[in-house]
């Protein structure tokens, strides 16, 4: 190349900067794309390879490669203490990155008290609180476990899983059954009618979907995901469409084998519950990208997930560390009698969506999801088409069909994020910051950039 | 009166945005002094010099955004800062289309968006201007660099890569361009044509392709290289650069270059390089030694208006001599006037004032009175260091005034853009008994302010007014660069001008001629 082969060629220009320029580009006819521009974040500098000579771009396209591949099937169900790895007894599982009594919110305390007198360690839920204090209990982050969490995420021993396989991979991730709306464990609640529910879930529910799910097969949940974001649902916070294309494939199954009554009990459970998809949209994406993880030079975050105290994020290539800041505050719309004084910071692993394209990401393909979270249809596709700017590329069979059809952003890379400011979107529940209460609304929040300029100094050090 | 002030973490707008919502505060009754910046070191320091440092701007850090206001009550300061809030949302608001292609945040989306995207204008601040050109060339696409402050060490690597990369590399600190008939930054709207320009300075820049167009011969090109790109440790890389691709470009028949004398061994290697091709090359360098150009083959030119006479000549086919004729002819009629309109004057009446926009204009306008004047001019940006005034603010004997050098540009817009600084600069000069002559360039283009004659007019007017209560007149000469194409018109502007009774030049050259002649 060379300039004199710019003479002659129509000016096509970005215009990074003052804006004035572009208009006057405009104005001369040319054609001109201006760049709403922000600085990089603290401490951006160009890294294109390790130490070793791995070529960063081609570290990032494997991965990239590997979660695209990916085939979550769901297999089958079981009780974490027999399936989960390493599931001990007395452990509680929770949201997000690691995390100790004493710095643990509210709503995560009443999960815990919720569970412990649930697993029957403790009668009361003050005799809870004390055991949970008392160091008795071992908690550990359901990450740890290839297990995801909506909201708090509080598993313990006793809970019933589903059972998901990547296909491809032949890597296995589980979830809990969802509880629904309103007063619920995952968002902090107990109670009896709390642990009621549970107890039902554990002795009916489960039993019930385990015998669908012999008589059904595999269910291929990437393929309900894939269809439910023609239908509107970004697989996060609207589960609508996922939900009741699960209840179509399972319905036959659970009536074949179950007595009317439970089966009436368990798909009127089902259907009540627009979330119930949700544990395993987050299993399914959860099975997808582990596989990249442990790839060497890779910058792509295989982990976003808050404990509703601190915000956490893994990389690909350094897949044990943690990169943790204050979790934010979720700005939102907020449900009748509460406001945002009640919420309580971001929490849950349900950001795994986000992490792997959907949720956020997706936005564009459920531009109602913007009825629940605020803003306006635009900003639904205005946030999926931001994210493609901090992503590595996108999704082979999660498409949106009002952008043509294009693959959800997907592999968001520490290095774009650092370098564009560009901060990545999560929609959200909010739980109320009591113990004991549950949602109080929802909304669009940010992950915050210290977690990406730690991961991102962490990787200079490690390739440099 | 009490001081206000906000911060908000990690909120990034560009400076030009953040000048406008405080020109938008400043605006408000009641409020004194108001500042929205980034926290930077630089503008903490601008916040102390207006009394409006709080120890919690202090505490600020680079990517906060701060705002401060100093006003008559805790009311009208709260007024202000949700004024600030509202101004910097609407400065935020993305257009409205279709919703499908919002702005991209990012050169890598904005490529994606504009298919075949071959240039990429740069205008961010300095400190970031180097990351993002990098990016742009390894991008492949050329640059046009218009931030300032972007280190030495960037520039020359950023120009070696481009010259790797077969790229332009235009700047840092780069005004002006046109290229492929695009104006870029502030740039005037001119004729295509048979010149080739390549120029280290942007007025320079404007000066020759306007004074081209205006006597009907266009351009092919118009490189702007930034200013520093002759000096040794640069070398000269992007003037090389862009003369080889101007020799290499078949529409180009004429070359033009534009600069201050660059170090001897660079002008020696740009001189060379002229030999590379059979193209009659007109070369001003302000203040350089001709006879080396002519050693090279080269016409030399004295002063811009020159260059664009020799180039027009060259391109038409006509002598050089006969154009020098023409000039020498016109420059008598000057000496004829000047006698009328020394008459004007009193006797406590005998300096120059200049208060120039453009950098070398005012560079020039001191070579051309050194050599007419017996007592020195002194100026904020001196040709001669000996010459550099005590205070840029204070004019003692005669001076030409940068008003687009630091002292005057940090913290608000450069002055093509912004009147307000010039202006008052007018009418305190008008009011010295010694003033004989108010001086001003007025440049047009698109970037600049939409009416300077205008806005000039406005402080003359003001300033007569004065002086005619005072029984006593001064002279205002100016020049207007620019062309008829131009968003504000040369002729309209022009025409202004003299409806005030400003002495009105075609050229900055022949404008400073007038004024050496009256107060010879």
């Amino acid at each position: 190349m060379a300039i004199q082969d710019l003479f002659g060629q129509p000016l096509k220009a970005v215009n990074i900067g003052l804006e004035d320029f572009a208009k006057s580009l405009e104005s001369q006819g040319a054609e001109v794309v201006h760049v709403d521009w922000r600085p990089p974040l603290e401490g951006y500098v160009e890294l294109t390879h390790t130490k070793d000579g791995i070529d960063i771009d081609e570290a990032n396209a494997e991965a990239l490669q590997r979660i695209r591949k990916g085939r979550p099937l769901l297999v089958g169900m079981g009780i974490a203490k027999d399936v989960v790895p390493g599931m001990e007894d007395r452990m509680l599982l929770h949201a997000g990155p690691p995390i100790e009594w004493e710095r643990m919110c509210g709503p995560m305390r009443g999960a815990v008290m919720g569970a412990i007198v649930y697993e029957g360690w403790a009668e009361t839920y003050e005799e809870a609180e004390k055991m949970a204090a008392s160091g008795e209990i071992k908690f550990d982050p359901c990450h740890h476990h290839h297990l995801v969490g909506p909201m708090a995420g509080v598993t313990s021993p006793s809970m019933p899983v589903f059972i998901v396989k990547n296909e491809t991979f032949g890597n296995l991730s589980y979830a809990t059954q969802n509880e629904g709306l309103g007063r619920v464990l995952r968002y902090g609640a107990y109670g009896d009618d709390v642990l009621e529910r549970l107890r039902w879930m554990e002795k009916e529910l489960y039993p019930a979907l385990k015998r669908a799910l012999e008589v059904t097969g595999p269910i291929d949940l990437r393929s309900i995901l894939a269809q439910a974001l023609h239908m509107g649902d970004e697989g996060h916070n609207r589960n609508r469409a996922a939900t009741s294309l699960l209840l179509r494939q399972i319905s036959p199954a659970v009536i074949e084998t179950s007595p009317k009554e439970v089966a009436i009990a368990v798909l009127k459970f089902i259907d009540s519950n627009d979330h119930f998809f949700l544990n395993l949209s987050m299993a399914a994406l959860k099975a997808m990208v582990e596989p990249a993880e442990g790839i060497a030079g890779s910058t792509v975050i295989t982990v976003m997930a808050r404990n509703g105290t601190d915000f956490g994020i893994r990389v690909a290539s350094m897949p044990d560390r943690w990169f943790t800041a204050p979790a934010p505050i979720v700005k939102g719309l907020w449900l009748p009698g509460y406001s945002e004084e009640d919420a309580n910071p971001d929490i849950g692993d349900s950001s795994i969506t986000e992490t792997v394209g959907c949720g956020g990401f997706a936005m564009a393909a459920a531009p109602a999801i913007v009825r629940f979270v605020g803003g306006s249809a635009s900003l639904a596709l205005s946030v999926t088409q931001e994210m493609y700017q901090i992503t590595v590329g996108e999704h082979e069979f999660f498409t949106v069909p009002v952008l043509n059809f294009r693959g959800t952003p997907l592999g968001i890379d520490v290095r774009k994020v650092m370098a564009s400011g560009i901060l990545p979107f999560i929609n959200t529940g909010v739980a109320h910051k009591k113990p004991g209460i549950g949602m109080v609304g929802a909304g669009l929040v940010r992950a915050p950039k210290k977690c990406f300029e730690d991961a991102f100094a962490a990787l200079v050090e490690a390739f440099s | 009166m009490i001081t206000k002030t906000i911060i908000k973490s990690g909120e990034y707008y560009d400076s030009v945005t953040l000048l406008e919502v405080a020109q938008g505060l400043l605006e408000l009754d009641g409020i004194q002094d108001a500042a929205v910046v980034m926290g930077t070191p630089a503008n903490k320091g601008i916040l102390k010099d207006a009394d409006l440092l709080t120890p919690d701007a202090q505490a600020a850090s680079a990517d906060d955004l701060v705002i401060a206001v100093r006003a008559e009550d805790e009311e009208i300061a709260a007024v202000a800062i949700a004024k600030a809030d509202e101004l910097l949302t609407a400065s935020r608001t993305p257009k409205q289309e279709s919703g499908m292609a919002p702005q991209p945040k990012t050169m890598a989306a904005a490529v994606q968006q504009l298919d075949g995207a071959n240039i990429v204008l740069i205008s961010v601040a300095g400190r970031y201007a180097g990351g993002v050109a990098r990016e742009a060339l390894q991008r492949g696409l050329h640059v046009f660099l218009f931030s300032d402050n972007v280190s030495l060490e960037d520039e020359i690597a950023l120009k070696k890569l481009g010259r790797e990369k077969g790229l332009l590399v235009m700047g840092p600190d780069a005004g002006t361009a046109i290229i492929n008939g695009v104006a870029l930054g502030f740039a005037d709207d001119v004729i295509h044509g048979p010149v080739g320009v390549v120029a280290a300075s942007g007025t320079g820049l404007q000066s020759v392709t306007s004074g081209l167009s205006r006597m009907g011969v266009g351009i092919t090109q118009a490189i702007g290289t930034g200013g520093r790109d002759l000096k040794v440790a640069v070398g000269g890389i992007m003037m090389l650069e862009g003369l080889k691709a101007l020799q290499a470009d078949p529409d180009t028949k004429v070359l033009l270059l534009v600069s201050k004398p660059p170090a001897p061994e660079v002008a020696a290697k740009v001189l060379e390089q002229l030999k590379a091709s059979d193209k009659p090359a007109v070369v001003c360098f302000l203040g350089g030694d001709p006879e080396m150009i002519k050693a090279a083959g080269g016409v030399p030119a004295v002063t811009l208006e020159e260059a664009a006479y020799l180039a027009a000549a060259v391109a038409k086919g006509e002598s050089p001599d006969a154009a020098l004729r023409q000039l020498a002819a016109r420059d008598a009629d000057l000496q004829q006037q000047a006698e009328s309109l020394r008459g004007k004057l009193n006797d406590t009446q005998k300096y120059f004032r200049g208060l120039f926009t453009g950098g070398t204009f005012c560079y020039e306008t001191q070579l051309i009175l050194r050599d007419m004047l017996s007592s020195p001019v002194q100026s904020n940006a001196p040709v001669d260091k000996k010459l550099r005034m005590a205070d840029s603010n204070v004019s003692e004997g005669h001076v030409a005034v940068d008003l687009g050098e630091d002292e005057f540009t940090v913290g608000r817009l450069h002055p093509m853009i912004d009147p307000t600084l010039r202006n008052r600069r007018i009418l305190h000069e008008a009011k010295d008994p010694e003033t004989a002559i108010i001086f001003l360039d007025v440049v047009l283009g698109y970037g600049v302010h939409p009416d300077p004659a205008g806005a000039a007019v406005e402080a003359i007017k003001e300033a007569q007014a004065m002086l005619e209560q005072e029984g006593r007149e001064v002279l205002f000469i100016a020049s207007v660069c620019g062309t008829e194409g131009d968003p504000q018109d040369v002729l309209a502007q022009e025409a202004k001008l003299e409806e005030a009774g400003v002495i009105v030049l075609p050229s900055n050259a022949a404008a400073t001629k007038l004024a050496g002649y009256i107060l010879k």
